[in-house]
Formats: structure tokens, C-alpha cells, sequence
């Protein structure tokens, strides 16, 4: 096999093949064809025809989200390529595995502004981990290989590789395994011994003592390590809106999600915590708010695999730069033979908690205008579909109630846009984890604005056989946006109308636009018919479904912290700030 | 603001000044001078930049740069363990009255004098960054017509290499 000569298209197939890829996500045209010709022909890879290239990377980013494995999408080049953009940013932002592969023009032509040329290399370079363009069929293997481990080794991310059609036609011994030569590449996963030994001192000494877990938790798989560490240490637990699940949620130590609208006690336990136990997060700023008054009197372990994070925001006492699987398995060995059985005298801290917990529980009140409550069938959605389930959001309200009111038992079953914010993102992210996870029920939670941008997928979806249940959270707005207009904005309401409720021009109207995508389309307007209509869901496998649930738009995500402030001025509700005493 | 002498091993792969120049302009540093070239090593480069930094600490700059898969290694060169050169071409207006006071300044900062016409001289002077200021002052009374620049330059003090260790 080694000696073989083949085409740089049928180069790219078979790396693919050999680097473990079963599935791919994509849309062909002129400078791509030359590869969509031998992935006919492949035997071990799927490759699912989307509708729209935008769609391919958001289904290869929640193909990767669901399973941990890499995610791979394929376009052409110029157009094809730019639709990839968005998504490719959002994987960055998210540290998704993301493989992007696309048609350039000839390398004869590069330069002259060819029929749909794109510097898509350039146009890339600040959302990608790593990019490569490759001009020659000869380098087709070795690029794949290292472009499979950049993005999937150390702080997982996005690689762009850019392949010129002349590359793709010319031919060239296939050599295999490659040669991987990446000088400048040698992530560090395992963590210095010294900073284990300082991070469990200052842990066993701590009063206050909170685990801030961020999303890289669950792209290490290091929830289990996280548990036991948990249990060890007896410390509260707050998961951030990209590590939903990496921590049950019934487990009693887990106070929420932190942030602009997490919970009472996780906004809380952060802001009055003498040690933050960072695992994996990156002090966003929707969770710290105004940095400058986050958490003033903690002193800050901060674990991440990118050393860049490491004090980019707040100044770490304890930076560890490893991965977390591996630090927290070094902690719990170094923190059980400093504990040696004893426990962190934390009573104090829980009875200020607790209190927290009991006077603050999250909840809602319930539409008044004969609405459906949004946050209500979100809850029964997750109830009705259980832990196991896959839900991914939108970007707004919806994800954020949903972030809210599901909950969650076990890593890679929440999937959002967390980090760029990316409406349109759940459709297409469903499909791809349903596509990865074919056996788990999988839920896309959308709103009526973002379900507009993206639900071409629908089709990719009934055709393909890939039955993923859409509920939309249908309030006829652009809702998050108008929440803002309604606070800080005297209520005039810009440009958030989409005219999409029953009461509305109902343009479009999505049982139609769902019934001509081949889908069960369900319309809810009664609480009654919520319970129904979610299990008929579930029930149906033999096509996607769609359920219009047209709900209230003035209900609004509690609670918050409004944009520029501190943490200190969280309202649990509209107006109502919550009372803290019992600690300084 | 503070500034900073980096130096940059990258591996020479097309758009690694872009991707140098790009992450700079991006995460909000301020490049004061680049200079880039190739290394003694086949396949590697050397960037040596200047950078400013006023909010960013210098360790976020070198921790970004470290990112970028095409660098292999980054120094800081202090001034008191380091050689820090400039390059200058100065294109200085002359007539018979004033060229004497000028080849005397060029004498003076140990410049030199590589084309001469009959109203100017262009004249190259190396040094660092202060006597390449001090020069250029120096001149501005005789009209400078044309001045062009080389980033700064330097090298660690001693026989270390900065590429030692690098390759296997």
C-alpha cells in the first residue's frame, strides 16, 4: 500500500480513512469536485450533503461536541469556504475539534482574483488554531495527519486545510503513516508536580473554597476525576454555561451556573470565595462581570491546558498548565494524602450556602397573557427526555432557560454556542450529534429568530434519515435583544418584531415551513398539549419534528447581572436584589 | 508604556509574518520595529520585534505567540545581555557650504557616506537605537530628504545559541 500512487482527491480520502474519520459534513462545487469523486466511492466514510456550508460546520461542530471526537466539514472554495466562517470562529471560541477542509482555485491562478477565489488561509488566520494550504498532491497526507492533531491535541480547536484543485488532480506516491513535524507544536498535558503540592496546600487551608469548572472539563473527559475531587474536598461546585453536565446537577454540592444569568448561589459562592479552584475556565466575561470587582477576595488556582488563559484576565496564585483529566487525577492523589481523612473545615461556608440555596432556588413567573411559559416547557422538555438526551440551543433567551431549567447529569448531552454567541447554531449542531450519536435522543432548543437562519437543515435532516426534534421557542422576537430594549432601552422595542406568533402575520409559519421539510410539525398554544406534543416527539423516529410552542415575550431570563457591573449587583428578579449576610 | 526586544524563531512557512504581524494587531500590542530574515538554519527564520506594552503584561505577548504553531521559540533580549543594532540610509541635502559640518558629523558617529551628488549624500550609520536618534538630530539642521530604516536587530551576549536545543 505504501507505494501506491494516487491522486491528491483520492490522497485526501484515503488519510481521511486512516485517521479514523466516519463521518463528514459538506457541500461540492468547482474547486472541491476533484474529491467528491473517490468519496463516492469510500467505503468508511459517511458524507451527509448539507444545504447550506454554514450547516456543515455547525453539524461537524456538534457531531464533535456530542462525542468528543473530531468533527470534519468540506466545502469549495471563495463562497463555499466564507460560509464556513462562522462556524469555524465559533469553534474557536468554543475549543471545538473542528476539521475544515476546502477547494481552492489552481495554484497557477492563485492571486489573479479566479472565479470563486477566496484567501480563505488569511481570511481564517484569527479564528483557526492552524491553517494550511497546500499546493502539491505530495503533501496531502502529512497535512492531513498534523492538521487531525492540531486540532484535537492539547487545547482542541478549528484547522483549515486549503487544497488547491491542482493538488487534488495531480498525483503522487501515498506514503503512510506520514512524517509529522511540528516543531512549534508540543502541548504540555501533564502538570508540574511543585504547583500540585501548592494548589492542594492552599485548597486544605481554604474557608471559602469554590470549583469553578469551565467547559475544558468536558473536553478532557474529566468529569469522573472532577466528582471524586468534589467529594474529597467537599467544596461547592459551580459549572459555567460551556461545562453544563460535567457536574450533575443533582448532585447536592452543585450551586449552578455562574454569569450574567447564572443562579443566586453560584453568582454568589464566586463572589465571596476565598479560593477559586479553576478547572478549566477562562474568567469570560459574562461570567466575572466587571472583572475588576469579581471575586476580590479570592486568591485564584487556575488550571488550563492553554498557557495563554493563565493570567490573561486574573492573576493566578497557583497557575497549573496541563491537561484537566490529568491534573485533577494528580490533585486528588496529592489532596488525600494532605487531607489524610480529615475534611476542609468548610461548615461555616455551606450554612451561608445552603442558605443561599433555600432563599433563592431558580424559578419563574408565569406568563399572564395566556401564553405559554417558555421556561415551563423547557423544564418539561428536559424532564420528559431525561440526562441522556442531547440538548442543543440557540443563541438568547431560550439558551439560556435551557442552560437554566434542564438539567443535567453527565458532559457532552448540553450544546451551545458559548462563547461567539452564534444564533442559527442549533439546528445544523443537532444533526451533527445526532449523526455521532445516533442511539440518544436529541433535542435542537431554538428561538423563532435563530431557527430563520439555519433551518434549511431540515432537509439534510428528513432525507438523511437523521430524526432530531426541533422545539421552538417561539415568542415572535428576536426575545433577548428585547429583554435589553425592555431594561435599558425604555422599552422601545427596534427592530425585534419577527412577526412569527399566532397573533402575528405568522410569516413564516413553521408547522407549513416544517411540513414542506418532510417533518412532524406540532403546534402548542395550551399548557395542556405541552406534555403531548414532546412525547409524541420522542415517539416519532422516522422523521425530524417540529414543535411550534408560541410563548410568552415578556418573559425574561432571571437572574441577571446587567452588562458592565459587578457581580454585587445581581437582581434575582426584575428589581429585586437578593439579601446576603452571614458572610464578609 | 514599557517596550521589549523579542526574538523570534519561526519556521519559514508562506504567512508567518501575517500570522506575527496579525496576532499583534489583534490582541492590541504595539509593534515598534520588526525585523525578519533567515536564521543560520535552513528552513527556520528570525523576527526580531519591538513591541510596547502598556496593558497587555509581555507575558500574555510571548504566551500568544508561543501559540502560533509556525514559532518555535521566543527569547526576550534584554539590553544589558544583548547586541541591539540599527540600520539607517539617510538622504541629507548638501551644498558646498554645508558638506564639510556633515562628513564631519558622519565622522564623528563613525557613519559612512555611499553615494554623493552634488546637493546630497546618502549616508548609512549602524548603532543602537539612541545613537541612531542622536545622528538623525544631529542632521535635521541640513534638511533630511529620505530616511529609510531596518527594524532593530539583536543578538544574545556569549556563545549560546538561540537555536541550540531547538532541533534534535
Amino acid at each position: 500500500m505504501s507505494n501506491e500512487v494516487l491522486t491528491g482527491a483520492q490522497a485526501i480520502v484515503r488519510s481521511l480513512e486512516l485517521l479514523g474519520i466516519e463521518d463528514v459534513f459538506g457541500l461540492p462545487g468547482g474547486a472541491i469536485l476533484p474529491t467528491y469523486d473517490p468519496l463516492m466511492d469510500s467505503q468508511k466514510i459517511r458524507h451527509i450533503l448539507v444545504r447550506h456550508e454554514q450547516g456543515a460546520g455547525h453539524a461537524a461542530e456538534g457531531y464533535a461536541s456530542a462525542s468528543g471526537r473530531l468533527g470534519v466539514c468540506i466545502a469549495t472554495s471563495g463562497p463555499g469556504a466564507t460560509n464556513l466562517v462562522t462556524a469555524i470562529a465559533d469553534a474557536y471560541m468554543d475549543s471545538v475539534p473542528l476539521l475544515a477542509i476546502t477547494g481552492q482555485v489552481g495554484s497557477k491562478l492563485i492571486g489573479t482574483d479566479a472565479f470563486q477565489e477566496a484567501d480563505i488561509v488569511g481570511i481564517t488566520m484569527p479564528i483557526t488554531k492552524h491553517s494550511f494550504l497546500v499546493t502539491n498532491a505530495a503533501d496531502i497526507p502529512e497535512t492531513m495527519a498534523a492538521a487531525v492533531m492540531i486540532a484535537t491535541t492539547g487545547r482542541p480547536g478549528p484547522v483549515l486545510v486549503d487544497i488547491t484543485k491542482d493538488a487534488q488532480q495531480g498525483k503522487a506516491e501515498f506514503v503512510w503513516p506520514p512524517k509529522v513535524e511540528l516543531a512549534g507544536y508540543k502541548p504540555v498535558t501533564k502538570p508540574h508536580g511543585k504547583q500540585i503540592q501548592a494548589a492542594a496546600q492552599m485548597i486544605a487551608e481554604a474557608k471559602r473554597p469554590v470549583l469553578y469548572v469551565g467547559g475544558g472539563v468536558v473536553r478532557a473527559g474529566a468529569n469522573q476525576e472532577l466528582l471524586k475531587l468534589a467529594e474529597l474536598i467537599g467544596a461547592p461546585v459551580v459549572t459555567t454555561l460551556m461545562a453544563r453536565g460535567a457536574f450533575p446537577d443533582s448532585h447536592k454540592q452543585n450551586l449552578g451556573m455562574p454569569g450574567m444569568h447564572g443562579t443566586v448561589p453560584a453568582v454568589t459562592a464566586l463572589q465571596k470565595s476565598d479560593l477559586l479552584i479553576t478547572l478549566g475556565a477562562r474568567f469570560d466575561d459574562r461570567v466575572t462581570g466587571d472583572v475588576k470587582g469579581f471575586a476580590t477576595g479570592a486568591k485564584v488556582i487556575h488550571v488550563d491546558i492553554d498557557p495563554a488563559e493563565i493570567g490573561k484576565i486574573r492573576f493566578a496564585d497557583v497557575p497549573i498548565v496541563g491537561d484537566a483529566k490529568e491534573v485533577i487525577t494528580e490533585l486528588n492523589a496529592e489532596m488525600a494524602s494532605v487531607l489524610k481523612n480529615t475534611k476542609l473545615d468548610i461548615a461555616d461556608w455551606w450554612v451561608f450556602l445552603n442558605g443561599l440555596l433555600e432563599r433563592y432556588p431558580l424559578g419563574y413567573n408565569k406568563a399572564t397573557d395566556g401564553k405559554l411559559s417558555p421556561q415551563h416547557v423547557i423544564e418539561r422538555i428536559g424532564e420528559l427526555s431525561g440526562p441522556e438526551a442531547i440538548y442543543a440551543a440557540g443563541v438568547g433567551q431560550h439558551q439560556m432557560w435551557s442552560a437554566q431549567f434542564i438539567k443535567y447529569e453527565r458532559p457532552n448531552s448540553w450544546l451551545n454556542s458559548g462563547g461567539a454567541g452564534t444564533m442559527g447554531y442549533s439546528v445544523p449542531a443537532a444533526m451533527g450529534a445526532k449523526v455521532a450519536q445516533p442511539d440518544r435522543l436529541v433535542w435542537a432548543i431554538d428561538g423563532d429568530g435563530c431557527f430563520q437562519m439555519t433551518n434549511q437543515e431540515l432537509a439534510t435532516c428528513a432525507i438523511n434519515n437523521i430524526p432530531i426534534k426541533v422545539a421552538v421557542i417561539n415568542n415572535s422576537s428576536l426575545g433577548m435583544v428585547r429583554q435589553w430594549q425592555t431594561l435599558f432601552y425604555n422599552e422601545r422595542y427596534s427592530n425585534t418584531d419577527l412577526h412569527t406568533g399566532t397573533d402575528a402575520l405568522m410569516i413564516p409559519d413553521f408547522v407549513k415551513l416544517a411540513e414542506a421539510y418532510g417533518c412532524l410539525a406540532i403546534r402548542v398554544e395550551k399548557e395542556e398539549e405541552i406534555d403531548a406534543a414532546i412525547k409524541l416527539a420522542i415517539a416519532t423516529n422516522d422523521r425530524p419534528v417540529v414543535i411550534d410552542f408560541i410563548v410568552s415575550r415578556d418573559s425574561m431570563v432571571w437572574p441577571m447581572v446587567a452588562a458592565g457591573l459587578t457581580n454585587d449587583e445581581i437582581q434575582y428578579a426584575r428589581d429585586a436584589a437578593p439579601i446576603w449576610d452571614g458572610v464578609e | 508604556m514599557s517596550t521589549h526586544v523579542l526574538s523570534l524563531l519561526v519556521e519559514d512557512k508562506p504567512g508567518i509574518l501575517t500570522r506575527v504581524a496579525a496576532l499583534f494587531a489583534r490582541r492590541g500590542f504595539n509593534i515598534e520595529s520588526l525585523a525578519v530574515g533567515a536564521s543560520e538554519i535552513e528552513g527556520l527564520s528570525r523576527i526580531t520585534v519591538v513591541i510596547g506594552v502598556e496593558g497587555a503584561p509581555l507575558e500574555q505577548v510571548t504566551k500568544q505567540l508561543n501559540k502560533l504553531i509556525n514559532v518555535i521559540k521566543i527569547v526576550e533580549l534584554d539590553a544589558d545581555q544583548a547586541v541591539q543594532r540599527d540600520h539607517m540610509l539617510i538622504k541629507v541635502k548638501t551644498d558646498a557650504s554645508t558638506r564639510s559640518q556633515v562628513l564631519e558629523a558622519v565622522t564623528l558617529f563613525r557613519a559612512r557616506v555611499i553615494d554623493v551628488v552634488s546637493d546630497a549624500l546618502i549616508i548609512e550609520v549602524t548603532g543602537d537605537t539612541a545613537k541612531c536618534a542622536a545622528f538623525l538630530k544631529v542632521l535635521e539642521p541640513f534638511g533630511i530628504k529620505e530616511l529609510v530604516q531596518s527594524g532593530v536587530l539583536a543578538m544574545g551576549r556569549g556563545s549560546k545559541s538561540i537555536t541550540e536545543k531547538v532541533l534534535k
